[in-house]
């Protein structure tokens, strides 16, 4: 996208879109930067105009375009200006906007694969329907030297749009063959070939039968497919890739004690970071300066925060929560234990490696097949009657109609259909073979922090707790951004807690908060801070003045719907499992919420992916959804796997679907969908294989003509696709 | 059957220029947002050409 808007740009200086951006781009003469900004909010023609002329009318920008579809802006701007400052600017005109990373979206700027299969699925198709006009009149009768000048038109248009449109099937079939395996690309490419052999020679010799239209059709057909197929996975991946687009890598590096913001690939070691609360650790290092606490769920699924001191050591991911701090850092890039952890995970062999898709299945009966009858038809009639055009006409007629049009469209009419349905539903699905995958699955097993659970904590003792105190440590909790005191003031206001006036709230970065209330010290924190009792539950502690020490308890708050999501995939007969690292009586008490039976807890990443190879070699198909660095391992290892939008990079990358919603439900309504799914591809895989069991023997009796050939191909085609579209309407 | 003479060539050039339109729409990137095309006639903003 960005090259193909600089391309236009240069190519045509005057289409800048306001006379505004022209003066500045003629004042300026310098290259532009290009922004990305997502806007997820937008889906009229007025929040176009609005955020278009908004930006435009900003100084700092030469040109703004919003792709509705992408939802997303594209900003050509003068070199100085930041992509938050526009960020925030979008933001004033009422539309949330996000930044996006321009590297992690570049694989989907150009989609050139893409247009390249759409421009010769379009010459195919003009051809094939220039060829088929010549055809019919052929086949209404047209005969001697109008029958042949049609035939040689025929010949002018096809070979030259086949040797363009065919080039995928071709280069597909060479590189199986050089290696000296079969796939579907060889039959169609001999059966391409052959047709368009036979019927040269037949045209030369004035004969009555030319299958210039059914090569084209073929082609026209089977490119049909392939686009489809693509644009499904192209859809997937760009939206994938805006998730990973969303974290920007970027830090706040501190030289000589003034701030700047680079890029991670411009950090080294032992640079000095900032790292502010809510942020995430970009490097590995050890704490310089700064009291705060670290939420290591993402890496090993703890809820409970810990605390972080000068000279403690950190890894990247972990999330920075009360206060600011300094890091040095001592491993950055590919060095630091998250990527170490990630590349770990890389190299082991994973389910969607071992799975054989059912087309790969059917090619592999199919293919043989279709070359062993088409040669005994061509041996039998040549030993029958020793004329060798009778019988390459005859091989020629039977790879042409056995030829895998609706095998071809069989499985991507399906995928197209059922993705689109899922995505809808709000899952992404990344991978061609997911859904066979998910359609096999016996066994799920769920991560707890962050994929049963939303991350975010709840009090769990609210009622226990007396009105007066509780709005004391609303007051406390509103003069920090801790998840914990997040939670305290959202439990208060559902109670319809006043929060208490406090002054001199003051925020004690690693402890708590404290203020002055009725000129009483009042203190919410850590239990050593406040004199109260650490116990295993996570919990912080109130007190006031001289008053008992009050304990104030928090489990993870579960994601909505996770109850009937895990019903009704009990109720679907799916065996459920719970693997955890978090400690047992958090995994124990949410398990018995969940009415989940089998339980882990204290999992090491090895430890989930061993138990779930385990499971695989006693023949269960696994399904695992986490969201964790620590589940990575056992997310490739399982047969198929789901992980959350909020999830890190890596697990994201390590996973078959993506969930974008915060609901778990789509996930039992993908195993039926994706069960429904498989079903129609069987069935697809039947009506071709009828087809071809009515049109074979006529094709070896060499009673199949050219007009026979188009209506068994388009017609099964045609069939393929209708039972695929039953998928959608469901 | 001389009038095939006209008739062949005419479909073949017309049939032709079709492709080339589509050619043409496909280089200039006029299907990489069909959703907002769609909702950009209804704005009153003069709009050129797609161009990202």
């Amino acid at each position: 996208m960005t090259a193909a808007l600089r391309q236009s740009l240069s190519a045509c200086p005057a289409c800048t879109a306001t006379p505004l951006a022209d003066a500045v781009a003629a004042q300026t003469h310098v290259p532009e930067a290009s922004i990305t900004l997502s806007l997820p909010t937008i889906h009229c023609a007025a929040c176009i105009s609005k955020v278009e002329t908004g930006l435009n009318r900003h100084p700092g920008v030469v040109s703004a375009r919003v792709n509705l579809t992408l939802k997303r802006v594209q900003i050509e701007a003068t070199p100085n200006t930041s992509e938050e400052a526009l960020a925030a600017y979008v933001e004033t005109l009422g539309y949330e906007a996000h930044e996006l990373d321009a590297d992690a979206l570049s694989a989907t700027a150009t989609d050139k694969a893409g247009r390249e299969l759409l421009m010769r699925l379009a010459v195919a198709g003009f051809a094939s329907m220039n060829v088929m006009l010549l055809s019919v009149a052929v086949w209404s009768g047209a005969t001697d030297a109008t029958r042949d000048l049609f035939h040689w038109i025929s010949a002018a248009i096809s070979l030259p749009a086949i040797a363009f449109a065919g080039q995928p099937f071709f280069r597909n079939a060479w590189s199986a063959l050089r290696v000296r395996r079969l796939n579907m690309d060889v039959p169609i490419t001999l059966a391409i070939l052959l047709a368009l052999g036979t019927s040269l020679w037949e045209t030369a010799l004035s004969g009555h039968h030319a299958y210039f239209d059914a090569a084209l059709t073929l082609t026209f057909f089977l490119l049909a497919g392939r686009y489809l197929d693509h644009r499904t996975r192209a859809v997937a991946r760009s939206a994938a890739e805006e998730l990973t687009a969303l974290e920007v890598p970027r830090a706040t590096r501190l030289k000589d004690g003034v701030e700047e913001q680079v890029t991670l690939a411009e950090l080294s070691v032992g640079d000095l970071i900032l790292v502010r609360p809510g942020g995430r650790m970009p490097v590995d290092g050890i704490i310089a300066e700064g009291i705060s606490e670290l939420d290591r769920s993402l890496l090993t699924g703890e809820t409970l925060p810990v605390t972080a001191e000068p000279g403690q050591s950190v890894s990247a991911g972990e999330v920075n929560l009360t206060g600011p701090l300094t890091l040095r850092a001592s491993a950055v890039g590919r060095d630091t234990s998250l990527h170490r952890m990630a590349d770990l995970v890389a190299i082991a062999e994973s389910g969607r490696s071992r799975y054989t898709s059912l087309a790969e299945q059917a090619a592999k009966l199919y293919a043989p097949g279709v070359h062993i009858l088409s040669a005994l038809a061509f041996v039998g009639w040549y030993v029958a009657t020793f004329d060798m055009r009778t019988a390459l006409n005859i091989a020629a007629a039977v790879l042409i109609i056995t030829c895998p049009c609706a095998l071809g469209l069989a499985v991507p009419a399906v995928t197209t259909a059922a993705s689109g349905r899922l995505f809808r539903k709000g899952l992404l699905i990344k991978h061609e073979t997911a859904l066979e995958r998910l359609a096999e699955v016996d066994t799920i097993i769920f991560d707890k922090t962050g994929t049963l659970t939303t991350g975010a904590l709840e009090v769990l003792n609210a009622e226990s707790l007396p009105k007066k105190e509780f709005s004391l440590a609303m007051g406390l909790a509103q003069g920090s951004s801790h998840p914990l005191a997040k939670a305290i003031v959202t439990a208060g206001q559902s109670a319809g807690i006043r929060p208490a006036e406090l002054t001199g709230v003051e925020e004690v970065p690693g402890y708590g908060t404290r203020a002055h209330w009725n000129g009483q010290e009042v203190r919410l924190g850590r239990a050593h801070w406040t004199g109260g009792v650490p116990g295993d539950q996570t919990a912080t502690f109130l007190k006031a003045g001289d008053g008992p020490v009050r304990r104030i308890e928090f489990k993870d708050q579960l994601r909505p719907d996770a109850k009937d999501s895990i019903g009704a995939l009990h109720q679907a007969g799916y065996q459920i499992h719970l693997l955890s690292g978090d400690s047992t009586p958090a995994v124990q008490a949410l398990a018995g919420q969940l009415g989940i039976t089998q339980w882990d807890a204290e999992a090491l990443p090895a430890d989930k992916a061993h138990l779930v190879q385990s499971m695989a070699q006693k023949g269960q198909r696994v399904l695992m959804i986490g969201d964790g660095l620590n589940d990575t391992a056992a997310l490739r290892a399982a047969h198929v796997s789901i992980s959350p939008a909020s999830a890190l990079d890596a697990a994201r990358v390590a996973s078959d679907i993506v969930l974008l919603g915060s609901d778990l439900n789509p996930i039992s309504v993908a195993c039926t969908t994706a069960r429904a799914a498989t079903r129609r591809i069987r069935e697809n895989f039947a009506i071709a294989t009828l087809y071809n069991v009515i049109a074979v023997p006529l094709a070896i009796a060499g009673l199949a003509t050219p007009l026979i050939a188009a209506l068994a191909m388009s017609s099964s085609s045609i069939t393929v696709s209708l039972n695929a579209l039953r998928l959608k309407s469901r | 059957m001389n009038i095939l003479a006209y008739l062949i060539p005419i479909s073949l050039c017309l049939g032709g220029l079709g492709l080339a339109f589509f050619v043409y729409t496909v280089r200039t990137n006029q299907y990489d947002d069909p959703e907002g095309d769609a909702h950009r006639i209804l704005s009153g903003d003069y709009d050129k050409s797609p161009r990202n």
